[in-house]
């Protein structure tokens, strides 16, 4: 069973890296040193997630509960396959200090979850209730939460079985020492017939190690996969300032060859690259990894301008439009081949109105606590629609051709770009 | 009127370049700074602070045209880049080091976008440029002007979250005698006032607000009765928020540099 979660997980994962990687390359490797830097800050301390102080600790409990919780995980696969009782126990008193430490950490998944569920179901916390968080989205991130209380509740109830049926001797149930939370469990089974116990230690044991298989192989088809993905994503996040955005080399050439009249240096490797993007395959990579690591959290959403003031521009939809593309050419890809195109963009999923919404001014990158890049995928469907399909509003139509003929968005002409300067008197004690 | 008065002859770069004269900076005006009513106002008063510190620098006068940026967020790469390589071969004609400009849009694209062209310039935005001086001692404000007065500054994107300057902007005030107040979202949390990325220049898509109002809404929450900005384009949208809301008699809009010009008394 080991080896068929795994092996499916893996299946599913290399999918994944296929799809990702069906987007256009580039080169990120530059400066390891601040990336792992990154990585540390962003990802393992989610230095970012504090930004929002109660979901941000509160995450913090699930995220180290989590991870500790999984090292028991080992200890129970041990056992399972080699048929011991606690086979970590030979670290004698540490063990059940250990033991007690992780079950404490559970109670914090638990807290955590619960009061995440209570903020989304309850308490309806505006950002989980945008238009684009219809049924899937809502109910996956449910699923999650209450797979995660069931498992952590049964370590509770498998450790206090255990540890009474130590108590008794029964069994191979060997003394390993009792453990601090499950022991408040004690009084509610201690009446119960071994057996019965056994009953439960097993049930509860299997729903842990199946609980967690399955899991496994749940998360690469949920938003869920930011556990694998956020780390590696903020590896390859953007270092240069916000504010610059990618240039676009193939431009420059033919910017460059238009002033100076000279033909453009023929290359043979160069593709024909499309300006913009109109589908994945035009996005680069990391835009599509962005798009696989996005948890649908709507911290970006919650602090976009254009979003708060009522317009339809999400740039968690955004995100989650990119990826459900990504899925969908993936899944046309395996049944129809490689080269197979459903006639379908990225333009059925995100509006011209969506694009023209967004000020650019970065308040999504900032808050993005896996250090997304919503604009760049924005501004590469925007230079599609303005390069590839001529299609930009008429406003910025004008400005264009102000700027062309006048070289200023507004219509003056550059002849007038000194008339500021008339008539501009300083007073005289004033010059040195 | 004009007694008592000294006329500036603002130094035109192909001038001073004529008599083989090099001065250390080139003040960038930008389209809003030379076309706009408002933002003139604040070209005016920095290049009185200029005048006053006696500063070698000068401007393009009738060379300089559209940095690109706008039409770079626009999705117009390939006009951006014929105004970035058009402007790099004038700037750098001139062997310009460094920049000083007054728009954190323009600021932001010759500092990180235009060294893929060519164009390398040791660029400063003009709050940078003024704390800078503060902080030498070069200026020194005893003025009384706004002693009494609550101010409180909203962050330009292109300075604050895309270049990550927040403090040159509050420093410059510090040294201006008044009270201060932080709007609820500031430095990297601040609200965008919706002009950027081309909005300043089209119609908004339909909503339930603009977002010049949200942002204008945040500034009076805190009471104060001057708002000050650092960029042309938030100075437009702040001005017409404060007109929407029927109260630019009472709360006034200034940039920053206008501050240091009316406590210098220049």
């Amino acid at each position: 069973m080991l080896i068929a979660a795994i092996a499916f997980f893996s299946w599913n994962v290399k999918k994944i890296s296929r799809n990702i990687k069906l987007g256009r390359d580039i080169d990120i490797k530059d400066n390891r040193k601040k990336r792992w830097g990154l990585v540390f800050r962003v990802a393992i301390f989610q230095s970012k997630m504090v930004g929002l102080p109660i979901s941000g600790i509160l995450h913090i409990f699930v995220y180290a509960g989590f991870i500790l919780v999984n090292i028991e995980m080992l200890e129970v696969m041990v056992d399972g396959i080699a048929g011991t009782h606690r086979a970590l126990s030979f670290f004698g008193f540490l063990y059940p200090i250990a033991i007690s430490a992780f079950e404490f950490f559970a109670l914090l998944v638990i807290i955590g979850c619960l009061v995440f569920l209570a903020r989304r179901n309850v308490l309806r916390t505006n950002r989980f209730w945008k238009p684009e968080m219809k049924w899937w989205p809502r109910l996956d991130a449910n699923l999650i939460l209450i797979t995660e209380v069931v498992l952590m509740t049964s370590i509770f109830f498998m450790n206090a079985s255990d540890v009474i049926l130590q108590s008794r001797g029964f069994g191979h149930y060997d003394k390993v020492g009792s453990f601090f939370l499950s022991s408040f469990f004690i009084p509610m089974l201690t009446n119960l017939p071994s057996e019965t116990l056994v009953f439960i230690e097993r049930t509860c044991w299997w729903l842990h190690i199946v609980g967690i298989f399955v899991f496994l192989n749940y998360i690469p088809y949920s938003k869920h996969f930011h556990v694998f993905l956020s780390f590696i994503n903020v590896f390859y996040s953007k270092l240069e300032p916000v504010g610059k955005l990618a240039n676009m080399p193939s431009i420059t050439k033919e910017v460059k060859s238009m002033l100076t009249g000279e033909e453009p240096p023929m290359d043979e490797d160069a593709e024909e690259v499309a300006f913009g993007a109109q589908d994945v395959k035009e996005l680069t990579w990391k835009h599509l990894m962005d798009s696989y690591t996005c948890t649908e959290c709507g911290r970006c959403t919650r602090v976009c301008p254009a979003n708060i003031t009522g317009k339809i521009l999400s740039p968690r939809k955004v995100m989650m439009d990119a990826r459900d593309r990504l899925e969908l050419t993936g899944k046309n890809i395996d049944k129809q081949g490689v080269d197979y195109s459903d006639d379908k963009s990225l333009f059925d999923y995100i509006s011209a109105e969506e694009l023209w919404a967004c000020t650019t001014c970065n308040a999504c990158t900032n808050a993005c606590p896996v250090n997304i890049d919503q604009v760049s995928l924005i501004l590469e469907l925007r230079r599609y629609i303005v390069m590839e399909q001529a299609a930009a509003p008429g406003e910025l139509n004008a400005i264009f051709n102000n700027i062309e003929n006048n070289g200023a968005p507004w219509q003056f002409s550059q002849d007038d770009r000194m008339l500021w300067a008339e008539e501009l008197y300083i007073n005289e004690k004033s010059v040195q | 009127m004009t007694e008592g008065k000294q006329k500036i002859e603002v130094p035109v770069m192909a001038d001073l370049f004529a008599k083989g004269e090099k001065p250390e900076y080139l003040l960038w005006i930008g389209s809003a700074g030379a076309f706009d009513d408002r933002y003139k106002k604040v070209t005016r008063a920095f290049v009185k602070i200029l005048t006053h510190l006696n500063i070698s620098y000068a401007v393009l006068g009738v060379e300089e045209s559209s940095s690109g940026d706008v039409a770079r967020r626009a999705g117009n790469e390939m006009l951006f880049q014929m105004q970035a390589m058009t402007n790099i071969e004038i700037m750098n004609s001139y062997e310009v080091k460094k920049i000083i400009t007054c728009d954190p849009h323009a600021f932001n694209t010759f500092k990180n976008e235009y060294p893929d062209y060519d164009g390398n310039y040791e660029v400063m935005h003009h709050t940078q440029f003024l704390q800078q001086l503060i902080a030498e001692g070069k200026i020194k404000i005893d003025s009384d002007l706004f002693k009494d007065k609550i101010i409180t500054y909203h962050d330009p994107c292109y300075l604050g979250r895309a270049n990550g300057e927040y403090n040159a902007p509050r420093e410059v005030l510090a040294a201006i005698p008044s009270k201060k107040v932080e709007m609820k979202r500031n430095r990297s949390n601040a609200l965008c006032c919706g002009a950027g990325g081309g909005q300043m220049f089209k119609e908004a898509e339909k909503g339930d607000k603009e977002i010049f109002i949200e942002r204008t809404e945040d500034a009076l929450e805190t009471g104060a009765e001057i708002i000050v900005t650092a960029c042309p384009y938030c100075m437009v949208m702040m001005t017409d928020g404060l007109k929407y809301k029927n109260i630019e008699e009472e709360i006034k809009n200034y940039d920053i540099a206008e501050l240091i010009e009316q406590s210098l008394e220049l």
